[in-house]
């Protein structure tokens, strides 16, 4: 992991996963996403950077309807997830969340076991017919968060027993086990130290080939060394979207390069 | 002079003590408070201290003392047989105290002169009078000798009292002297003063685990002397309770032990479904606006009395009961039964319980709901699989804590239940609890000494140990699981 692979490498041309167009969300009276309008790629990682408040979180979490939660948040604009509009009266938002995972900021491990953990989604959304389907799906799951050697022998323990760096890695395996179509990570690694953010940013790598992948984060080295995409938010705009090797070398908009270089944030 | 103008002159002693030692610090800083090592304020409150706080524990332990050194003073007044009877003795000295108090109040209100209280040698009409007149009773009629002695308790009183107001007088002034003269610009009086504080907070804590002691004291002390007239097998194991004043009663413990639970048990099964999804709807569900009147509105049922749901359990439940379940299935026609006092008690419960539970459901961490609702739950799987099992460990302390106060009511139960102890497994019969027969059993006009009386303490230090293990059972289950979901 180091910010020289940036200029390797390349988005496969895997066609658009989520298309959004002219979202605007107000929080009560206040503005906070501005006419936004992004394409995530399938199968890369996209990374929302900006300055605290610039509302990259609040835009992610229109992505799975997150924001419904919040009575005073409303969403205008167009979301497209394969074609279909997430916002539609058709669409059941729980039914979306299955489909669009999220991570979040703080790692949140349920009050029950690892195992349950990770088969908390299976069973919700019935994705298995017996134990033995439900037990493949908590090891692969646990393999893909790279957290299956450290757990193996101890499944039936508490999640919130493991350390701050293997609950997040836990939570991403609970996201992956319903195997959904695009991965959402609010800062998943703002709670964690470097060694335990290390072994994320490699996880989210990996999950890059099963996966679309939308982060957040507060770090540009992070966003440069996992992400194939960029976007850069400021006071609810999008400012640029692009490549990320190009948003970090060679970045179009004044506004981004004084960002990245350090002078707003 | 008595103990309350003395308590006052203290208050005043520390009064003067904040200002003079204040004024004094400030004095040796030169009135440049910064080269003092605590705010000016702490030395004046550190004088206060020292004036007051010795002085009030010397007069407290005075008091303590006074009470034998007068009596003793009266003691040689009495009839050497009294003299060496305990309980003649205290008899006795109960009379003289009386008699001193009531000479006292006669001097006071102009009936007797001290010249003429102190030419009475002998009971006189007028002495009677004066005593009827200021309503003092005696055991016996006032006799010679408890004259005497009264005569000579009351100066050994006058003479103490004097002494005393100038012994406290000056150990009060002493502190404060004392204090001035310690106060120097690097005398810590901060650090002093937070540790006379420290001290109040200890001896707060102290007096309530005294009272707790002093409470299993005495309702031990009562039961050793009930098991020593009742046999303790037949107490906790006989299955008849029918006391009976003239001796020969049957005081066995479990019909009373077996209304208690059964009671217990359906105020909990009204209580706890009720509690628990209030709870759940307030804190999960509920607009801030509907909280904000409904909690209130189930709140107010905790502040009714419980003697207001007797009343409720006596004129609707049990007749309604006994009219529409009871009487046309077969069950009997009590309108006094375990299931109206159940179900009152229950009704009872529900805010105790719906409010705890609300408040620890409310301390389930938001981001444990997010996590559930980002991976596609419904409100309900987040409710029942996360917030829940999170929120368990504090429920089920609220459970207990009804629980605990199902088994301690006693007016819903008396009202609602009747007083007849049965063992019987109708729901609607009439049965009672240990409560109602501790009231039952010390309220009556029988000899205190009798296993019929002291028969409330062993059933007091029973319902005792039971509601302690449900505590201990609270407490193990909210430490056990607290960390697991944390």
């Amino acid at each position: 992991m180091n910010d020289m692979r940036i200029a390797d490498r390349t988005v496969d041309a895997n066609g658009i996963r989520i298309k959004a167009s002219g979202v605007q969300v107000h929080y009560g009276d206040s503005h906070a996403i501005k006419d936004v309008s992004v394409d995530i790629p399938d199968k890369a990682v996209t990374a929302f950077i900006g300055p605290s408040g610039c509302g990259k979180s609040t835009f992610l979490r229109t992505l799975n309807r997150m924001n419904d939660t919040i009575p005073i948040c409303r969403v205008q604009g167009n979301i497209l997830l394969d074609g279909e509009n997430i916002y539609d009266k058709r669409v059941d938002p729980v039914q979306l969340r299955a489909k669009v995972g999220m991570v979040f900021q703080k790692p949140n491990p349920f009050p029950k076991s690892i195992y349950d953990n990770v088969a908390y989604g299976p069973r919700i959304h019935g994705l298995t017919r017996n134990k033995a389907e439900l037990d493949g799906i908590v090891e692969s799951s646990l393999r893909k968060a790279a957290l299956w050697n450290e757990v193996k022998d101890r499944l039936h323990a508490p999640g919130t027993g493991l350390s701050g760096g293997q609950q997040q890695r836990l939570c991403i395996a609970r996201a992956v086990a319903t195997s959904p179509e695009v991965l959402l990570m609010d800062e998943p690694c703002s709670a964690l130290d470097p060694i335990a953010t290390a072994q994320v940013e490699e996880l989210i790598d990996e999950l890059r080939s099963n996966f679309s992948v939308v982060i957040v984060t507060h770090s540009m080295q992070q966003a440069a060394r996992v992400s194939q995409k960029t976007a850069f938010f400021h006071l609810g705009n999008l400012v640029e979207f692009g490549e990320t090797s190009q948003i970090f070398t060679n970045p179009k908009d004044p506004r981004t390069e004084s960002y990245i270089t350090g002078r707003i944030g | 002079m008595t103990v309350l103008p003395l308590l006052m002159i203290l208050a005043v002693l520390a009064a003067a003590g904040f200002v003079l030692g204040r004024q004094r610090a400030l004095a040796l800083a030169g009135g440049e408070p910064r080269t003092l090592h605590s705010l000016p304020a702490y030395y004046g409150w550190y004088t206060a201290i020292m004036a007051f706080v010795p002085a009030f524990i010397a007069l407290i332990v005075w008091l303590l003392i006074q009470p034998f050194y007068v009596e003793r003073a009266a003691l040689p007044h009495l009839p050497t047989s009294v003299q060496q009877d305990d309980t003649a003795r205290q008899l006795a000295m109960t009379d003289v105290r009386r008699i001193a108090a009531g000479l006292d109040a006669a001097a006071a209100q102009g009936k007797l002169t001290e010249s003429q209280i102190a030419a009475m040698d002998a009971p006189t009409p007028e002495l009677d009078a004066a005593l009827k007149d200021v309503r003092v009773a005696l055991v016996s009629s006032a006799t010679a000798e408890g004259l005497a002695g009264a005569k000579a308790y009351r100066s050994s009183l006058a003479t103490v009292s004097v002494v005393r107001t100038v012994v406290i007088g000056l150990i009060a002034l002493g502190g404060l002297a004392w204090a001035l003269k310690v106060i120097a610009p690097d005398f810590w009086a901060r650090n002093r003063v937070e540790k006379v504080v420290l001290r109040l907070l200890m001896l707060a804590s102290l007096i309530a685990i005294l009272t707790t002691v002093g409470i299993i004291w005495s309702l031990l002390s009562e039961s050793f002397n009930f098991f020593s007239q009742y046999p303790i097998g037949d107490f906790f194991f006989g299955l008849t309770w029918n006391p009976k004043f003239g001796g020969g009663s049957e005081l066995g413990f479990i019909p009373l032990f077996w209304g208690t639970i059964y009671i217990t048990i359906i105020a909990l099964l009204v209580a706890v479904p009720l509690g628990l999804f209030a709870a759940i709807y307030l804190a999960e569900y509920a607009s801030k606006r509907t909280r904000a009147w409904v909690k209130p509105m189930i709140e107010v049922i905790a502040g009714i009395p419980t003697v207001v749901y007797g009343l409720f359990a006596l004129i609707t439940v049990g007749p309604f009961l006994r009219d529409f379940f009871a009487a046309p299935m077969g069950f009997g026609n009590s309108a006094a039964s375990v299931m109206t006092a159940g179900i009152v008690i229950g009704l009872l419960n529900i805010p105790f319980i719906s409010s705890l539970s609300d408040d620890i459901i409310n301390a389930v961490p938001q981001s444990l709901r997010d996590g559930a609702f980002g991976l596609g739950s419904t409100k309900s799987e987040t409710i029942r699989q996360v917030v829940l099992p999170a929120a368990l460990p504090g429920i089920a302390g609220a459970i207990l804590m009804g629980a605990s106060r199902a088994i301690g009511e006693t007016m819903i139960v008396v009202m609602g239940a009747g007083a007849a102890a049965k063992l019987s497994l109708n729901p609607f019969e009439a049965m009672t609890t240990m409560t109602v027969k501790i009231v039952g059993q010390l309220t009556g006009d029988t000899d205190f000494n009798s296993p019929e009386t002291l028969v409330a303490f062993a059933l007091g230090m029973t319902l005792f140990v039971i509601t302690l293990l449900l505590n201990v059972m609270a407490v193990w289950i909210v430490r056990k699981y607290r960390e697991q979901y944390e």
